[in-house]
């Protein structure tokens, strides 16, 4: 290999070849798409923080605007935005508590736990969760 | 020694809240979303939620502020990647993690003010 193959001395380091992605990879895959939509459940989970503080600020002005509070939660775009945040919420949790086994490595007796107990467990504390909520909010 | 960074921290509280977001949210946005408006079953009277919020005073004041801290931060550290994985903004960075974890604070601040006026 003679001296005129090589390339040639350069002080700056060589770009390289990387092919551009589009802005808009996350459309060309279904898995991306489910990715991406996972991912955006975090504004449906900040949206039910909101909603609930318009709650918490109902209740501390009394027993007026708290049925106005009702009253709005009957608007049709209220109830709308709150459909489409139930089903991400929803979705945040069933992804979140699939996850679980891989984020845990929970060990009994020096043997692994399989994933599907811890993923079990998960589902079985939202269910307790869930009630316990409800029991709490419904008056006992 | 290695640079202290908040970065553990701001995963600590996206795991935190990501877990409490999803035992917690769905039940309260069925309930409060849907089954008391839409009078499934009679919505609670504004006393008894005022005292599910005075329990045990400041307890329960404060194990809310807590859960709404951290679902806000959960949100923001995963909206902060999702604009940087989604739309590639790299050069926008520090502008989206202000803008993430800054809501996130002021929306605390808020909830940390609204569940004080509870009396």
């Amino acid at each position: 290999m003679g001296d005129k193959d090589r390339p040639a001395y350069t002080e700056y380091h060589p770009r390289w070849y990387r092919k551009r992605v589009s802005t808009y990879w996350w459309l060309q895959r279904g898995t991306y798409l489910v990715f991406i939509l996972r991912e955006l459940s975090s504004v449906f989970v900040a949206w039910g923080v909101v909603y609930l503080l318009f709650l918490v600020r109902a209740i501390g002005q009394g027993e007026e605007p708290y049925k106005d509070f009702i009253g709005w939660s009957k608007h049709p775009v209220v109830m709308a935005v709150n459909l489409i945040s139930l089903f991400f919420v929803v979705f945040h949790a069933i992804t979140w508590f699939n996850l679980a086994p891989q984020a845990m490595v929970v060990r009994m007796r020096g043997t692994r736990v399989p994933g599907k107990w811890i993923a079990a467990s998960n589902y079985a504390a939202w269910a307790v969760v869930s009630a316990l909520a409800a029991w709490v909010i419904l008056g006992g | 020694m290695a640079k202290r960074t908040l970065e553990p921290m701001l995963w600590l509280m996206f795991s935190a809240g990501g877990v409490l977001a999803a035992l917690l949210l769905p039940i309260l946005l069925l309930l409060f979303g849907f089954a008391f408006p839409l009078e499934w079953i009679t919505p609670p009277t504004r006393d008894h939620l005022q005292a599910i919020v005075t329990f045990l005073d400041p307890l329960a004041r404060v194990v809310l502020l807590l859960f709404c801290m951290l679902a806000l931060f959960h949100a923001a550290h995963r909206l902060r990647f999702t604009l940087y994985d989604g739309l590639q903004i790299k050069h926008l960075n520090e502008l989206i993690a202000l803008c993430c974890y800054g809501g996130a604070i002021a929306g605390s601040i808020v909830a940390a003010y609204l569940l004080w006026t509870v009396a």
